[in-house]
């Protein structure tokens, strides 16, 4: 049974239509990328999958093994203040909460795996630092190893490289196709940054406002929208990189 | 000489039940306002306190303008947790963000209480105590009720510290990953309530907001970790608590405004050290990775 499935999905704001005809589903394994233009509606899916919003038809649902608190999120925007306080050990800990139920306090164990995380992540010497100081990358980073903390199995990441300069996103990515290789953890990522995103990805996702594609990657880059799509980024970037 | 005859008055002071009385709730409630204060600061909604405050002496002046009872903590504080709820439904569920639904709810009871007084009692003591803040008023059950409530306060601030922690910094990821976020928010707006509704005899509803707020802020100046910034409130609350009051009794100001002051000049000089301590390099030195920069 797939991890994930959309049959029909629609939603909506306010009672207007933002994205509608979702058919598809996600394996365990599987590196699946979203793509589309501003306000195509991807995160909109997003959040429906972490059923933040509930679809206005059709259904959005997990499979037997993956439970809601078994998903790992990487928000498009995390709208932490500037003046906010913490360490980056109390932020990828943070991670662990949804583990804990109803009780109180972390264990012994939710701290060694929010440290083995942080290690994943080479970011041990930032582990003590104050989160709001660090770089647009370090702050990702630690997002991603809290990401983590909550999740063996799905990953979502809505945007990661935005506003990250370019080295700093082929490192991101590079983690992120090292976390699905080697951790076996399914990836949903959005992005529009697409020959960064694209070029790991096994399943790619095409929004706007409705479902253009969904398939593997190889069928994605013969499909009619991918085409136009891949030759208008290529355009943009100034190269092509398929 | 000078520090002991002043310590002798301070053993003298304490040795009247109703200035022992004053110390133990103010210390407690200080404590509560201090720990929720982080949280709020930081959720941008500072001001909380002076809304639900103005809530808590339009309740006030209803209880006494219409007799009911004693004890009129137990007319407020289901009124202010009510209004509690509200503001959050309001600020979560519509178009007015938080500052805005708080104001609208504080001037608005502001006006009802004020109503209220004028068509009745008008402006006697009794109002003036709960608006610039009053403890030779307390009954003895007051008291009991303040302490056992600061004592829930501080017991479940404890018990959520994580999830309080969580839904702060960053809700959408804590909602996203399965929490319960609307219940914690409850249980912030809960705890709040009942903390202003009890600060309030102690400050006044003038000044209450500056018991939540100022801890918060002075020990954001110089601490960088969550746990740390908690606990650094929590003592600079106590502290300036403590002297305020005492300044209070020696030279008979009023308790606030004695310890708004306290809490101000607190702040004054925790950002004058983390100024020169950033503009020196010494705070890199003092508190850099190596040292105390591990717990602060
Ligand atoms: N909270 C919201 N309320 C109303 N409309 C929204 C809201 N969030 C997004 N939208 C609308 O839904 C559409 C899709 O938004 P979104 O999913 O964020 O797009 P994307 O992530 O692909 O850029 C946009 O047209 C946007 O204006
Ligand atoms: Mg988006």
């Amino acid at each position: 049974m797939a991890l994930l499935t959309c049959e029909n999905a629609a939603f909506a704001y306010d009672g207007k239509l933002c994205v509608e005809g979702l058919n598809f589903e996600v394996n365990a394994g599987d590196y699946l990328c979203i793509v589309g233009e501003n306000g195509s509606g991807k995160s909109t899916l997003i959040k429906g999958i972490l059923n933040l919003k509930q679809p206005v038809s059709g259904r959005v649902y997990a499979g037997d093994n993956l439970h809601v608190t078994e998903i790992g999120y990487l928000p498009q925007q995390t709208a932490v203040s500037k003046d906010f306080p913490a360490s980056v050990f109390e932020v990828v800990l943070s991670g662990r909460l949804n583990s804990r139920g109803l009780l109180p306090f972390y264990s012994k164990r939710d701290k060694e795996i929010a440290n083995e995380n942080i290690s994943k992540l080479k970011i041990e010497n930032l582990r003590n630092e104050c989160y709001r100081e660090l770089s647009g990358g370090q702050q990702q980073r630690a997002l991603l190893a809290r990401a983590l903390c909550a999740t063996k199995k799905l990953l979502l990441l809505d945007e990661p490289t935005s506003g990250l300069d370019p080295a700093a996103s082929n490192e991101l990515y590079g983690i992120i196709r090292q976390l699905n290789r080697e951790n076996k953890i399914t990836i949903i990522m959005v992005s529009h940054d697409i020959h960064g995103a694209i070029g790991f990805a096994s399943h790619i996702l095409h929004l706007r406002s409705r479902q253009l594609f969904y398939g593997t990657k190889e069928d994605y880059i013969n499909s009619e929208a991918g085409k136009k799509f891949l030759r208008r980024a290529g355009e943009d970037d100034g190269f092509l990189v398929f | 000489m000078m520090d002991f005859w002043f310590f002798s008055d301070l053993v003298r002071m304490f040795e009247y039940p109703f200035i022992q009385r004053t110390v133990i709730v103010g210390a407690l409630v200080s404590l509560c306002a201090a720990l929720l204060g982080v949280s709020l600061v930081l959720k941008r909604y500072a001001m909380i306190g002076s809304g639900l405050s103005n809530v808590g002496f339009a309740s006030l002046a209803m209880a006494s303008a219409f007799n009911l009872g004693k004890t009129p903590l137990r007319v407020a504080i289901p009124v202010v947790v009510l209004a509690a709820f509200l503001l959050l439904r309001i600020s979560e569920s519509s178009k007015i963000k938080g500052d805005s639904a708080v104001a609208l709810i504080s001037t608005s009871s502001l006006a009802i209480g004020s109503i209220v007084i004028a068509s009745t009692t008008g402006m006697n003591t009794d109002v003036c105590n709960y608006l610039f803040g009053s403890l030779l008023a307390m009954s003895m059950e007051d008291v009991w009720l303040s302490i056992s409530l600061s004592v829930v306060v501080i017991t479940l601030f404890v018990v959520f510290y994580n999830k309080i922690f969580a839904v702060t910094f960053d809700e959408t990821f804590a909602a996203a990953t399965g929490s319960k976020t609307g219940i914690y928010n409850m249980i912030i707006a809960f705890l709040t309530a009942i903390t202003i509704v009890v600060g309030m005899r102690l400050m006044g509803t003038m000044l209450i907001s500056s018991l939540v707020v100022f801890p918060a802020l002075t020990s954001m100046r110089l601490c960088k970790k969550f746990s740390t910034v908690t606990i650094c409130s929590a003592v600079v609350s106590f502290v300036c608590f403590f002297i305020g009051i005492v300044l209070s009794f020696r030279h008979d100001i009023p308790a606030g405004a004695s310890i708004v002051i306290v809490d101000v000049a607190a702040f004054i000089i925790f950002s004058a050290v983390s100024m020169v301590g950033v503009a020196t390099g010494l705070y890199k030195k003092v508190f850099g990775k190596q040292k105390l920069g591990r717990f602060l």
